[in-house]
């Protein structure tokens, strides 16, 4: 099935930094990281803040993981699992993201 | 086997503790338990009850939840009491006549306030502090009040008293004792903090006996006392102290103390063997314990006498520290010197206005008791000698007298302690718990905490865990380090120099070059602080973007519901009245949030991401710049109006605040930087608590440094005096320069100045007298940052590109749809969690 949603080019993403994207009414928190040369997607509401703050968060690495740092208290979340390293009971969605000729296109979670 | 069944009587913080523990037991599948709450709700922390007045909800005080309890398969019933025991059948009845054996009873049903009988006392507006729905009614009653009494003067009452106080009221202390919190505190320490709390504004009165309690000329109520006077008030809050809540033992026949309390032995049993009790309805050795960490270890013994284990309670040290109205107390063992033949020493300082004393035994060599008020920081160390039971140190008043300037307070280093002192006792932590814990492989605070919960509870033991945990790395060879993260195997100021000697320009150079992984949110904005302190590019430009704080990104500070403030740059705090206009007008047009800030100027609230750009385009076509409210760099230059005005001023303070604002504006640095000039030593621009003060002198500027106001105030040091001005601008540049070189991420000028070698003689030497060879370096960088200034808000609203980064979406045009505001003194502010509700509502 092919359910991709293009949401912005490849020329929209600045590397190692976040934008966020609505999609079918969710807002989702889409990076780019220079290094690993990948695409990740999250959801983009704080669940320790309570807040859409996500996409504006630091990203980097703890570890093996590559994780963002929410802008609001700093805590960490693993980009690909949606894990939150220091409150584990709180989880992100997990969103699938691809490029495709040129455009960056998400999936349902 | 059929499984005993344990019927836990209250789910308050022990009986919660208890379950708790019985659940983490390896034996717990082998009971079922039934536990019974009166009040509405499962256990919550009580000890943080009084957060609830500076916002915390029911919900934030909860420890634990109902689901946790169905998930393990703990049945609970609320709302319902239990009103008979049979303890030769095993039962008990509740309210609602429901029937419940057991095979083992824990009576976990904690205590009440007292009310002293004093006709009048049953009135509406007279009330007690114990459960959230106390204090609900002290809230509503509080809206209805202007004046509110507490009586009793006891640890309680004064958190109590804060509440009133923290509610608008004015308030006061109504003791029976000739002084405050006469358990815990002696003589000059129950003065020393009535001094404090009056200028606080609270009102103490002691010595006073209420006789009745009538109706009020002037207010609600009037308090008439035995001596003849009285005290008009709109409400009366009781702290009077704390009974046991022995009700249901004293009915059905359990053994209870002269005077109240279920008496148990050493494992927690009363009279009759299956049944227990613990926490504050217990009685042991004849004492009540009115604090919660004696109520856990209470459970603990219970758990383990159930389950087949043998400890035992052995009675529970009373010490405390705690802040009361703001304002630092702690008490220790025998802090009256009962102990015959106890010696003391006392230090006083009326000026500083701290108090301590050390209480020690006959033959001076053990601690058996303290009082310290209005400076605790000895508290740790005085503790573990005395829990332990060790010897003092050859010079005992070093223990409580103030450290001389440089030399570090007198401590008993950590590694005197036995394994077995508690270091926190929230959670009976003790050293050998903390030394196993670094052994497994945990090395710093958070992971000390994940695995032992030592300072998570009060947090009253951070200090002494972080000494214990450092000196146990020391121990294992570790080296203490200061790393910035694990990207870096640098110190800030080694990073610093790193970017400056090899003239590094992009985070990806260094971090190829120097470091590891991706970096993270430590070392991406020390690394752009470094870059931007000595390249000073534009903090926009695509290989810098993402290493900055979302605060920097958007050039805004971010507000808990992720929109953002606006803080033009208002230099020396002048402005035209035509500016503050403009102001108003763009704070109308986009409905922000107006507000004076501390560092005399206007910040504008709750602007949205894609609003950001058009309020920054009229402001800078208005002539405002950015405020660099956001950065870690120069915030303010305070000005007090000085000679241009002030009948006092002998310089123009105003000028030359604008002056230097001008200058320095936006420099960024490793933490932020505040200046203010004073036109004379009156100081109305406070300059001494600044990182750079300037003060107008007969014979020109005196400079000082290294102030701050913040968490820890530090008066700033003198530098130099009788500077003309661009003497001054010269010793400003030096020193700046070289505290970004050296100081630590995130390290004030204040902190920096008090871990560099050497102190102020040192600084005096590299700024004034160049000992290092520096100076004119130190003056060419900042003059190369100065030349680079631009101010970022123009520069971005003058580029499309770099706009398209301030939307919410980048496929759509909508906003955040999870904002909502309520109207508060005709503006408006973000909504609470239990207002949000309903002000979506209302914005529908
Ligand atoms: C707006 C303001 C309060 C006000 O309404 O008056 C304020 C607001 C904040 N302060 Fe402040 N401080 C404000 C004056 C002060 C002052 C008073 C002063 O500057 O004269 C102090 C004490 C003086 C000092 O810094 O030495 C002050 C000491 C702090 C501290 C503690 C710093 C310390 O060294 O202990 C923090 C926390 C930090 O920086 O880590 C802080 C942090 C903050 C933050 C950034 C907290 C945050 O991360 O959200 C607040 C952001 C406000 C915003 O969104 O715009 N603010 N803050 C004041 C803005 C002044 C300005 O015009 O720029
Ligand atoms: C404002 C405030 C601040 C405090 N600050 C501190 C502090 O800083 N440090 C500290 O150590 N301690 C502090 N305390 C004391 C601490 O809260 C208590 O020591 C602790 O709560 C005792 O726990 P407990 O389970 O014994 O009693 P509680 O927490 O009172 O629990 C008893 C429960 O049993 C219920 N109950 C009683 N009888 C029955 C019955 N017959 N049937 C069913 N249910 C029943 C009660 O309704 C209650 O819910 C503070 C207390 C207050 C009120
Ligand atoms: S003191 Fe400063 S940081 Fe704290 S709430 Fe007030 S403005 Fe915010
Ligand atoms: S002593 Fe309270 S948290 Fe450790």
């Amino acid at each position: 099935m092919s359910n991709w949603t293009t949401i912005c080019k490849e020329t929209d993403l600045t590397p190692d930094t976040g934008l966020c994207a609505l999609l079918d009414g969710e807002q989702v928190a889409v990076f780019y990281s220079k290094k690993t040369g990948e695409l990740y997607a999250v959801s983009n509401f704080d669940p320790i803040g309570e807040a859409n703050v996500l996409s504006r968060g630091i990203i980097g690495s703890i570890g093996e993981a590559v994780v963002v740092a929410s802008p609001l208290y700093k805590q960490h979340f693993d980009l690909k699992t949606g894990a939150c390293l220091e409150e584990p009971e709180h989880t992100l969605k997990v969103y699938p993201v691809r490029l495709e000729a040129g455009e960056v296109q998400l999936q349902p979670a | 086997m059929s499984k005993q069944r344990i019927v836990v009587v209250g789910n308050g913080m022990v009986g919660h503790k208890f379950i708790d523990n019985l659940l983490q037991d390896p034996k717990a599948d082998q009971f079922d338990i039934v536990t019974f709450s009166e009040e509405p709700r499962l256990a919550y922390d009580r000890v943080q009850l009084s957060s609830y007045f500076s916002g915390a909800t029911a919900d934030d005080l909860m420890l634990t939840s109902e689901g946790y309890y169905r998930d393990n398969g703990v049945n609970f019933v609320l709302n319902e009491k239990v009103t008979e025991l049979d303890t030769a059948n095993n039962q008990v009845v509740t309210s609602s006549g429901r029937v419940e054996s057991y095979d083992k009873l824990v009576l976990a049903t904690g205590s009440f306030p007292f009310v002293p009988p004093i006709p009048g006392n049953d009135q509406e507006h007279c009330l007690v502090y114990r459960t959230i729905e106390d204090l609900e009614a002290i809230s509503a009653s509080a809206a209805q009040s202007k004046i509110g009494v507490v009586v009793g003067g006891g640890l309680l009452g004064l958190e109590a008293a804060n509440a009133l106080k923290a509610a608008g009221l004015e308030t006061h202390v109504v003791e029976f004792a000739p002084r405050l919190m006469a358990v815990q505190l002696d003589e000059g320490g129950g003065k020393l903090l009535r001094r404090k709390i009056e200028e606080l504004g609270v009102n103490v009165h002691t010595e006073k006996a209420t006789k009745e309690i009538v109706a009020g000329e002037n207010c609600r109520y009037r308090m008439n006392f035995a001596d003849g006077s009285h005290l008009e008030t709109d409400m009366i809050l009781f702290s009077a102290g704390i009974r046991p809540q022995d009700e249901l033992a004293r009915q059905f026949g359990l053994e209870i103390g002269e005077r109240g309390g279920i008496v148990v032995n050493d494992s927690c049993q009363t009279n009759v063997d299956n049944v227990y009790a613990i926490g504050e309805c217990a009685l042991w050795s004849g004492r009540i314990y009115g604090l919660v960490a004696p109520g856990y270890t209470m459970a603990k013994v219970a758990v383990s006498h159930i389950t087949g284990g043998d400890e035992q309670f052995r009675g529970a040290d009373m010490s405390t520290k705690l802040k009361l109205l703001g304002v630092d107390v702690a008490s220790i063992g025998d802090a009256h010197g009962n102990t015959p033949g106890a010696q003391s020493y006392t230090y006083n300082d009326e000026i500083e206005q701290v108090y301590k004393r050390l209480i020690v035994s006959a033959d001076g060599k053990k601690v058996v008791g303290a009082v310290l008020v209005g400076d605790v920081d000895a508290y740790g160390n005085l503790l573990q000698l005395m829990l332990n039971d060790m010897d003092l140190p050859g010079n005992p008043a070093g223990l409580i007298l103030p450290a001389g300037d440089g030399e570090a307070a007198m401590g008993l280093g950590v590694d005197a302690l036995p394994d077995t002192a508690q270091i926190c006792s929230c959670y009976d932590v003790t050293k050998g718990m903390i030394k196993e814990a670094v052994a497994s492989g945990c090395t710093d605070m958070g992971a000390i905490k994940g695995a032992t919960k030592a300072s998570t509870g009060c947090g009253g033991c951070a200090a002494l865990t972080k000494q214990v945990l450092d000196a146990e790395l020391s121990n294992l060879g570790y080296e203490v380090k200061n790393d910035i993260c694990e990207h870096f195997a640098y110190s800030r100021k080694e990073l610093a120099d790193i970017v400056r000697v090899k003239k590094i320009k992009t985070f990806d150079e260094l971090l190829d070059s120097h470091g590891k992984g991706l970096g993270c949110d430590v070392c991406k904005p020390a690394a752009a602080s470094i870059l931007a302190s000595f390249w000073n590019e534009y903090v926009l430009e695509d290989n810098l973007v993402g290493l900055q704080d979302t605060n920097d990104v958007f050039l805004g500070n971010m507000q808990k519901d992720g929109t953002y403030s606006i803080v033009p740059r208002v230099a020396g705090g002048e402005i035209t009245p035509d500016k503050l206009i403009v102001l108003g007008e763009v704070a109308k047009e986009y409905n922000l949030y107006t507000k004076i800030t501390g560092g005399q100027r206007i910040d504008l609230f709750g602007a949205q991401l894609h609003e950001l750009p058009v309020i920054w385009k009229k402001l800078v076509d208005a002539g405002f710049e950015t405020g660099h409210a956001y950065g870690k760099s120069v915030r303010t230059v305070k000005s007090c109006v000085g000679s241009t005005w002030c009948r006092y001023g002998v310089d123009d303070s105003v000028g030359f605040a604008i002056e230097i604002e001008d200058r320095y504006k936006g420099l960024r640095s490793p933490h932020k930087l505040k200046f203010a000039v004073s036109g004379c030593t009156r100081e109305c621009a406070e300059a001494q608590s600044k990182d750079v003060g300037v003060i107008a002198t007969e014979n020109g500027w005196n400079l000082y440094v290294c102030g701050n106001g913040g968490m820890r105030p530090r008066h700033a040091d003198l530098l130099a005096t009788d500077l003309d001005a661009e003497t001054l601008i010269k010793y400003v540049d030096r020193f700046l320069m070289f505290y970004i070189r050296t100081a630590d991420r995130l390290q004030r000028t204040s902190v920096w100045l008090e871990n560099l070698e050497g102190g102020l003689a040192y600084l005096k030497d590299v700024v004034i007298n160049d000992k290092l060879g520096l100076a004119a370096e130190l003056e060419a960088e900042m003059e190369a940052n100065i030349a680079n200034y631009q101010c970022e808000w123009k520069t971005t609203v003058e580029s499309p590109e770099k706009l398209k980064r301030f939307r919410h979406f980048i496929n759509s045009d909508a906003t955040d749809s999870n904002l909502a505001y309520v109207v508060e003194r005709e503006q408006r502010r973000p909504a609470f969690k239990e207002e949000r509700i309903a002000a979506v509502e209302l914005a529908d």
